[in-house]
């Protein structure tokens, strides 16, 4: 995993539930390609046009509040977004983001300090946020336990080796 | 320690717990739903081949009952077919209803289990003394191949309801009220306990739509203490044998509320947000296009008995539609017996197979841009039941039975 990430930014507000990541009604598309078509689609329907590979995503309160939908994690690291930096999220959307390999950082006010369009460095293991001017915030440290899923690639690489492990006991 | 942890800390086969800890806990009942097709992926995809336990797994094709697309039958295709390769005998096809509901008819919620399912209600368990939460597909994908999960030790906050509802009053206007009170993210990560005097007076199937609506504060988990009203449900459900757990009385909550419910009036979560909660006085003559009542929240039969006694002998207003989606196949059954499904098919109310239907937006009772819903189900964000621009308002099942009879919110208590 990269340890400095550098992007634009997309600024959402408090209370960004699943649905405005990820509409119910698409909900039966499994496959990543078409996942990919909805991001952010309740909230701004042409997200998907303008986003590239490595912003950020900056929010909140309780970002990815209501359904436990992996596609709302699975649309947004798709459409390459390289981080969200919010200031909490919920519970379900944090397990999936990280499962998946897509780092969340929690960072108090941050949605106050960014505006859409800024240019930002996200240092992971510092939490350490710049902007052109310099450093504008200190993200809350990640959990030992979270980051090693993200430096393994997500969860599921080191499931994987846990039961080949078993299998060849 | 608290009953939560005591049950948290027997699972991870340890003495003790503490709040922040990182542990591991062997899953008793684990459920997908038909949204989740990406848990089977995730599942081949880490290297599984044989469900670890498959006794301990439950299949529910609830969201899509039955498929209105040909993707959704595609996806409960390989379901089906999945549970069959792997032994997975519970498997609720589309006949049973929203897997909440279907757990609770079947008695396989009971007090000290925990329960986890790709479903973000599972909250709803915590009625029943067990320990449920909501997953990702990767997570539940986890539990299939090694029969566990990881789960960080909650903080816990008590939540006291003390009164008794006055009458017209419903355990959904107490949730509703506590929520907009405390906020949308009040109780992320964090277990919430439901105590007070108002539990008391309070049916199993009131206690499911409280627990349940605490995953709208971000709840991990809910909790309500096994009392005689749910040990005489259990004595007719569960056949398998449980364990309650009880707090230590020198337990230090992270947080501790009061709420008197005495005089609490009818309450609704305006657009769009569930915490965006009023008095129903705010919002009287409003016109509603479509009054919806079914879900995990309130779909019960008890809901739908409050909707017939409201609407007996009358019809729905001509430009409103009352769509009724009851929450299993349990409930229809009952619903039927009672002759609650006479009353209010003659009265002009549409009713949908059991299951999730239109709560999430995906069919059977879908809105149009600039209508406005009225509903006993659990999210009004924006786009959650159809167009982005419609308007959804959350009340109690009187309050959505009154505004079907009368087009317009109106105070439930003048319709009981």
């Amino acid at each position: 995993m990269q340890k400095v990430l550098n992007g634009n930014t997309y600024v959402f507000g408090n209370n960004i539930d699943t649905d405005q990541i990820y509409p119910g009604r698409f909900v039966e598309f499994t496959d990543v390609e078409d996942v990919a078509k909805y991001a952010m689609f309740g909230a701004d329907p042409d997200f998907t046009k303008k986003v590239k590979k490595g912003d950020f995503i900056v929010a909140g309160t309780n970002f990815g509040c209501g359904s436990s939908r992996e596609h709302a994690a699975i649309t947004l690291k798709a459409v390459g977004v390289g981080a969200i930096i919010a200031e909490s999220f919920a519970r379900i959307f944090y397990r999936n983001a990280i499962n998946l390999g897509l780092p969340l950082i929690v960072c108090p006010n941050i949605a106050k300090m960014i505006q859409t369009g800024d240019s930002l460095t996200l240092d992971l293991h510092s939490g350490k946020i710049k902007n052109e001017k310099g450093l504008i915030a200190t993200a809350e440290p990640m959990s030992e336990y979270v980051l090693n899923i993200l430096e393994s690639g997500g969860i599921k690489p080191l499931i994987k080796q846990q039961l080949e492990a078993q299998n060849n006991v | 320690m608290h009953a939560i942890e005591k049950l948290l800390a027997k699972k991870a086969g340890k003495s003790s717990v503490k709040t922040g800890e990182i542990i591991n806990c062997e899953v008793d009942m684990a459920g997908i739903n038909d949204l989740y097709l990406q848990t089977l992926r995730s599942f081949f995809e880490m290297g599984g081949k044989r469900v670890h336990d498959p006794s301990r797994v439950i299949m529910f094709l609830d969201h899509y009952a039955p498929a209105s697309t040909i993707t959704q039958a595609a996806n409960q295709k390989q379901f089906r077919e999945f549970c069959w390769d792997q032994g997975i005998d519970l498997l609720m096809d589309i006949d049973q209803g929203v897997c909440h509901q279907v757990l609770a008819d079947k008695g396989l919620a009971y007090p000290g289990e925990i329960v986890v399912i790709t479903d973000s209600h599972t909250t709803t368990h915590g009625a029943f003394g067990a320990f449920g939460t909501g997953v990702g597909a990767t997570d539940l994908a986890i539990i299939l191949a090694t029969g566990k999960l990881w789960f960080r030790v909650p903080e816990i906050i008590k939540i006291n309801f003390e009164g008794k509802l006055p009458k017209g009053v419903y355990a959904k206007d107490a949730i509703l009220h506590a929520i907009g009170e405390l906020g949308a993210d009040y109780a992320v990560y964090k277990a919430v306990e439901f105590a007070g005097s108002m539990l008391t007076h309070l049916s199993i199937s009131e206690r499911m739509a409280l627990c349940n609506m605490s995953t709208e504060m971000g709840a991990k988990t809910s909790y309500i203490q096994p009392d005689v009203i749910t040990m005489a449900f259990l004595k007719e459900k569960v056949t398998r044998p449980y364990e309650i757990y009880h707090t230590d009385e020198d337990f230090e909550y992270a947080a501790e509320v009061t709420f008197d419910v005495s005089k609490l009036t009818p309450q609704l979560a305006a657009p769009s947000s569930v915490d965006n909660v009023y008095d129903v006085s705010q919002f009287i003559g409003r016109h509603i296009d479509q009054a919806y009542l079914g879900s995990c929240t309130g779909g019960r039969a008890e809901d739908i008995g409050i909707a017939a006694k409201i609407l007996s002998g009358k019809k729905v207003a001509p430009r409103t539609r009352f769509v009724i989606v009851p929450a299993s196949k349990g409930v229809l059954l009952e619903a039927m017996e009672k002759g609650y499904v006479q009353t209010l098919v003659e009265a002009g109310a549409t009713f949908v197979t059991p299951g999730c239907a239109a709560c999430l937006g995906t069919h059977e009772g879908m809105i149009a841009s600039g209508e406005t819903c009225i509903t006993t189900t659990n999210r009004n964000f924006p786009g959650r039941m159809g167009d982005t621009k419609a308007e959804i308002f959350l009340g109690s099942p009187a309050a959505v039975a009154a505004a079907a009879l009368m087009g317009e919110i109106v105070d439930p208590r003048d319709y009981i």
